[in-house]
């Protein structure tokens, strides 16, 4: 039904927005915050990323990208603890703000073309031969680095801290974490991934948009979703597999989709639905069989009387 | 050790709920002290624990620790000294971590290796087992499962570990086996004894049970109203019995102990 290209297609862009699913791993299920700013971060690392490309400095582009992406998770971290914004509006205030702040990057344009220009991607290629999946060697490889990164992170002192600051505030605010630099830490981090995947987008289908990143917390929670189903919920590692296999199996479900000629514009629509029928589906089965109970108690109960 | 200087903290003032929670109280702790802490509903026991973990600034006075002024200190610098366990078990560890990564985080944080990159060793690791052994709980051989799957005498006799798993040098137990059932409380409660004395910790325990104040640690005071009324040790806190301690408390209280939450046990 697919061809080998729109397989590897899927694979390739699988890899590069897995980072955004490891992002909200760490931001959504690891700090317990929606982080809204990453639709935001998305296309602020698109847009650092093609500018350097264009000027010459496509790796260049990636890092500062990167750098970027936390700058604005550090923004959003700073509006919610140092300034009582609530969380989620946090997110969005910063989400916002970053949308000039990403047209002005691209010099009040709202796309970048990067067609005749080196990339990551065309150096890799002249790396490692023409003949290699060069594409799909380089963003699985970034995916993996990051990954490990990431599990390796989380054992340190200050991951555990992190993890904690989600898991039990409480125990956190009586043993000697500082939750503000924790969640700002996490949020910086989790933006860098973001925007990582982001800049890694743009130098891969060398173009950069305004509207890239709409919808991509949605995308990236219905990826981590889709992986924790999957894969379950063992330690870390499985998990962090879990994020990326999840976002390969998403790209792999949109490919299927785009070949059976259901237009591109209703996949945001599906991806919503996904998102929330997962998260709300622990909840509704609890409710359900609580009222069965229920139910069951008023027959017992009419049954007793007769 | 711990030195407390004419505290006095005073909740909303100027409002209709003004309540003064502490009157100029002034407490010295030797090294190695085990003080037990008496007093009503709303005495100032937890307040008082509160003003020295750093939860609020008190309006006067100053918490000097080991000789370390912290009066100032937020609270998460003072926890690297002061350990802490509350009555619900589900406050003191992280749920969804595993048991090894609890006690990881509480071992990282407080034993002096500053960067915040630093992981726990293999040697570390069997250190925790050993520890866990020590609790006779079983622990030691689930150490790579979450937390949550622990009943609440468990999770607590696991806090107590983490509190003292780098010896700090302050261990304030509020009420720590208040919500466990009567044989887990006497259990985690001699473990308690049996690490606070093994490791010369100074330790503060808030109990409403005067039976249980008067037989464990080494001095015993009494809080009312805000205020320290009472502050027994040595052969004079020896011959006291729960009838005498309830004499004390009138004579000095001049009120008749009217909570339901003191056991006369």
């Amino acid at each position: 039904m697919l061809s080998m290209n729109v397989l590897m297609g899927a694979l390739e862009l699988g890899c590069i927005y897995s980072l955004v699913a490891l992002a909200l791993f760490l931001s959504f299920r690891i700090l317990n915050i929606a982080d809204m700013t990453t639709d935001g971060s998305f296309t602020l690392g698109c847009a650092v990323s093609a500018v350097f490309t264009v000027s010459g400095h496509p790796v260049l582009g990636m890092l500062l990208a990167m750098l970027a992406g936390s700058a604005a998770g550090y923004i959003t971290a700073a509006l919610q603890t140092r300034m009582g914004v609530p969380s989620i509006l946090a997110g969005i205030i910063t989400n916002t703000g970053l949308y000039t702040v990403n047209l002005a990057v691209m010099g009040f344009s709202s796309n970048v073309n990067m067609l005749k220009t080196e990339t990551v991607f065309t150096k890799f290629r002249d790396l490692v031969g023409k003949g290699a999946p060069y594409k799909l060697l380089l963003a699985f490889a970034v995916t993996a680095v990051v990954g490990i990164l990431l599990v390796l992170f989380l054992r340190t002192r200050l991951g555990l801290s992190i993890r904690a600051t989600g898991d039990n505030p409480d125990m956190v605010r009586a043993s000697s974490i500082n939750t503000v630099s924790t969640v700002t830490i996490g949020l910086c981090i989790a933006n860098a991934m973001t925007a990582l995947s982001g800049a890694m987008l743009a130098q891969y289908q060398k173009t950069a948009d305004i509207n890239l990143g709409t919808g991509m917390v949605i995308i990236g929670l219905a990826s981590l979703i889709i992986g924790e189903t999957i894969f379950g919920r063992g330690g870390i590692p499985a998990k962090i597999v879990g994020a990326v296999a999840g976002s390969i199996i998403y790209r792999l479900i949109i490919a299927v989709a785009l070949r059976m000629n259901l237009p591109a514009e209703c996949l945001k629509l599906i991806s919503a639905v996904i998102v929330a029928l997962a998260i709300a589906g622990p909840y509704m089965q609890k409710q359900h069989s609580a009222g069965r109970r229920r139910r069951q108690m008023l027959d017992a109960a009419v049954e007793g009387r007769k | 050790m711990l030195e407390l200087s004419h505290i006095s903290k005073t909740f909303n003032p100027g409002t209709i709920n003004e309540k003064t929670a502490l009157r100029d109280v002034s407490l010295s702790l030797k090294e190695g002290e085990f003080v037990t802490v008496l007093g009503s509903n709303g005495a100032g026991k937890s307040t008082l624990f509160n003003a020295i973990s750093g939860a609020f600034l008190p309006d006067t006075g100053t918490v000097t620790l080991d000789g370390m002024d912290m009066t100032e200190w937020p609270d998460y610098k003072r926890s690297k000294y002061i350990g802490q366990m509350f009555q619900d078990p589900m406050r003191g560890t992280a749920p969804n971590m595993t048991i090894e990564e609890n006690l990881a985080l509480a071992y990282l944080r407080a034993n002096g290796r500053m960067s915040p990159f630093s992981v726990v060793t293999k040697a570390d690791r069997e250190r925790f087992r050993e520890q866990l052994a020590r609790l006779g709980l079983g622990l030691e051989t689930r150490m790579s499962q979450p937390v949550g799957l622990l009943s609440g005498g468990q999770r607590q006799a696991l806090t107590l570990l983490m509190a003292t798993v780098v010896t700090p040098k302050l261990l304030l137990l509020d009420e720590h086996t208040a919500a466990l059932d009567p044989a887990t409380a006497e259990k985690v409660l001699a473990l308690t004894e049996e690490i606070v004395a093994k490791d010369n910790i100074t330790c503060m325990m808030i109990t409403h049970n005067m039976q249980s104040a008067l037989e464990h640690g080494s001095r015993t005071i009494m809080m009312d109203r805000g205020g320290i009324i009472l502050d027994v040790a040595g052969e004079e806190r020896a011959a006291l019995g729960v009838a005498d301690l309830l004499e004390r408390f009138r004579q000095v209280a001049g009120s008749m102990l009217d909570n339901d939450r003191i056991l006369l046990s």
